[in-house]
């Protein structure tokens, strides 16, 4: 479908980077002169809005964190004029506070601009049925994706979430063609939808899933796609940044960062150093035009990799790979970051072992060791111990060429290693004790 | 003909941890499936527990339903005479017929000592052995 923006989302990058430059250096203006935050901040760490010289010069401003948000709850980052928002949304944290987000008409306009954007390149638009399976309230899935999809002249459906037997029915007599919720929600309602005896692919116009609010992996996209008839479409966003806010292109490789509403940067989670395209580290977001609520160098805690290569799509934006963990995840083993899901993704591809796993990271002498537990697949179980030493041989090989650190491997029984998300089980740091 | 001679042992992978021995011997136990024979074969952290059982079918099922991984193996059962030489005899002629070993063990049964093999080529061992007079457990033995 052709570009919702055409003269900004193909715009020539050089032209972009001289945008972002100039809509950096305002926003920086602005907050200093309006935010006791932002202006105290900055003289802390030594910088000046004249500072900022070029876009590079953004790498000079401190990062902000969640922390930030808490302690200055309700409203202390706020930058606009209480009379001048239209709307709160609020997350509630799993520790202490909740982060309360302000949002103006020009914020919400941006919002929207930013999905529509994001749903036009992945061919939703007029014609549309999408059914807005995201929670509705104080959370921002819902009546973010709903501003975005009315902007493109989409149909709204908004089910919200739950009864789920109610929203295949809606589906049908609705003929819903597009719906965004979680991937694990999309599951349970194909599954909920077999039970009615309802196929998603056969007795439905549904098309196309616009999925996020949780992590997800490329086999779980090939299993939706396959199972259900329809191409699943990555939707990145926090709260903080306004709500889910930017989404893959057709060509599904990655999400388009739109350059004129955010400026993405990837830092080393260590060292806060700026990492070329191609590296993986932790996104740190700039919210360029956001009046009420202005996010700058936030660290997002996501892990992903900046891509900065054109895009067969022909939109000029950089793209950000599909998010593969959280920071808070990262183990640090020899001086190398190493993030459980990058185990879980090279296990993926090798079909001797399952999917589960355990990592247990222990010192020897002055050396960290890792060692990784996995299960010999029913397929690959040969009961000679050459055949299994042979498997372990090749897991740890493949385990260090994707880590880049030495790992040990170790041959456990089925059924033995956690089956849940969660770093407390997944991880065993014996370091600290 | 041959294949009347090849025997279904089970194997089991099993981490060299207390008590996993236990646990494979009383589910067979419980399920009334007797053991002829077994060997365990161990490499650092792991090993793999093999058995010659009277119902291989159930025996992997039983212990499958309990979470093991569990594979079936084809092996071959040598009758040893009770006299010197008899495993240098079943050695040098696989060898001589350029059959390996992939490994072996042995047991002792009411009619005498067995020996079970697994080799590379397993129907040219049953004619190599059965050729040269050697005797072989019957399949019909593991139901
Ligand atoms: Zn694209």
């Amino acid at each position: 479908m052709a570009p919702w923006n055409r003269q900004v989302e193909e715009m020539p990058p050089d032209e972009l980077r001289r945008l972002q430059y100039r809509l950096a250096k305002a926003l920086v203006q602005r907050v200093y002169e309006t935010s006791e935050f932002y202006r105290r901040r900055m003289k802390e760490h030594g910088v000046r809005p004249d500072d900022i010289r070029s876009l590079a010069d953004i790498g000079k401003l401190p990062f902000m964190y969640k922390r930030d948000l808490r302690d200055n709850y309700p409203d202390g980052l706020f930058c606009a004029p209480k009379e001048e928002l239209v709307r709160y949304h609020v997350s509630s944290g799993t520790t202490g506070k909740p982060t309360v987000v302000g949002y103006t008409r020009h914020d919400i306009e941006n919002w929207s601009e930013s999905l529509a954007r994001g749903f036009s390149s992945c061919g939703l638009g007029r014609g549309d049925v999408l059914q807005v399976s995201y929670g509705y309230g104080l959370f921002t899935g819902g009546l973010g994706v709903h501003y975005g999809a009315e902007k493109v002249g989409a149909t709204v459906l908004p089910t919200s979430v739950g009864n789920t037997e109610r929203q295949i029915e809606l589906m049908q007599d609705l003929h819903t063609t597009a719906i965004a919720c979680t991937p694990s929600y999309l599951l349970h309602l194909g599954e909920v939808a077999e039970k009615m005896g309802v196929s998603i692919r056969d007795d439905t116009d549904l098309r196309i899933g616009i999925l996020g609010a949780e992590p997800w992996s490329e086999q779980m996209r090939s299993r939706i796609e396959d199972w259900l008839g329809i191409r699943a479409y990555d939707i990145y966003g926090t709260s903080e940044l306004s709500g889910p806010m930017f989404t893959e292109c057709s060509e599904q490789k990655g999400i388009h960062i739109w350059g004129d509403l955010a400026l993405a940067e990837v830092v080393d989670p260590e060292t806060g150093e700026v990492l070329p395209p191609g590296e993986r580290g932790e996104l740190v977001i700039t919210i360029l035009q956001k009046e009420a609520f202005p996010m700058i160098r936030y660290r997002v805690g996501d892990i992903t990799v900046m891509d900065e290569e054109p895009c067969a799509c022909g939109r000029t934006h950089p793209r950000i790979h599909r998010i593969q963990g959280r920071v808070d995840d990262m183990l640090i083993v020899r001086g190398i970051n190493v993030f459980p899901s990058q185990v879980e993704h090279a296990l993926l591809e090798i079909p001797e072992v399952g999917r589960h796993f355990q990592i247990v990271v222990d010192r020897k002498g002055a050396l960290d060791a890792m060692l990784v537990r996995v299960e010999v697949s029913e397929e690959a179980f040969s009961d000679k111990i050459t055949d299994l030493m042979m498997i372990r041989k090749m897991v740890e090989h493949r385990l260090r060429s994707s880590l880049n650190v030495g790992v040990d491997v170790e041959l456990v029984e089925p059924g033995t290693l956690p089956r849940f998300e969660g770093k407390s089980k997944k991880v065993v740091d014996r370091r600290s004790l | 003909m041959e294949k009347s001679y090849i025997v279904k042992q089970i194997s089991i992978f099993s981490e060299n941890r207390p008590g996993r021995l236990a646990a494979i011997a009383g589910a067979l136990r419980d399920a009334k499936i007797n053991i002829f024979a077994f060997s365990i074969a161990e490499a650092n952290g792991f090993g793999v527990v093999r058995a010659l059982v009277d119902r291989p079918e159930d025996a992997h099922r039983t212990l499958t339903d309990l979470g093991f991984r569990v594979s079936f193996t084809d092996v071959i059962g040598v009758k040893m005479r009770d006299e010197p030489g008899g495993l240098s005899e079943v050695a040098s002629v696989l060898g001589d017929a350029g059959i390996n070993i992939e490994y072996a063990y042995a047991y002792s049964g009411r009619d005498g000592a067995v020996l079970i093999l697994r080799v590379d080529q397993v129907e040219d061992a049953v004619r190599q052995i059965l050729d040269r007079g050697g005797e072989l457990l019957k399949a019909s033995l593991f139901r």
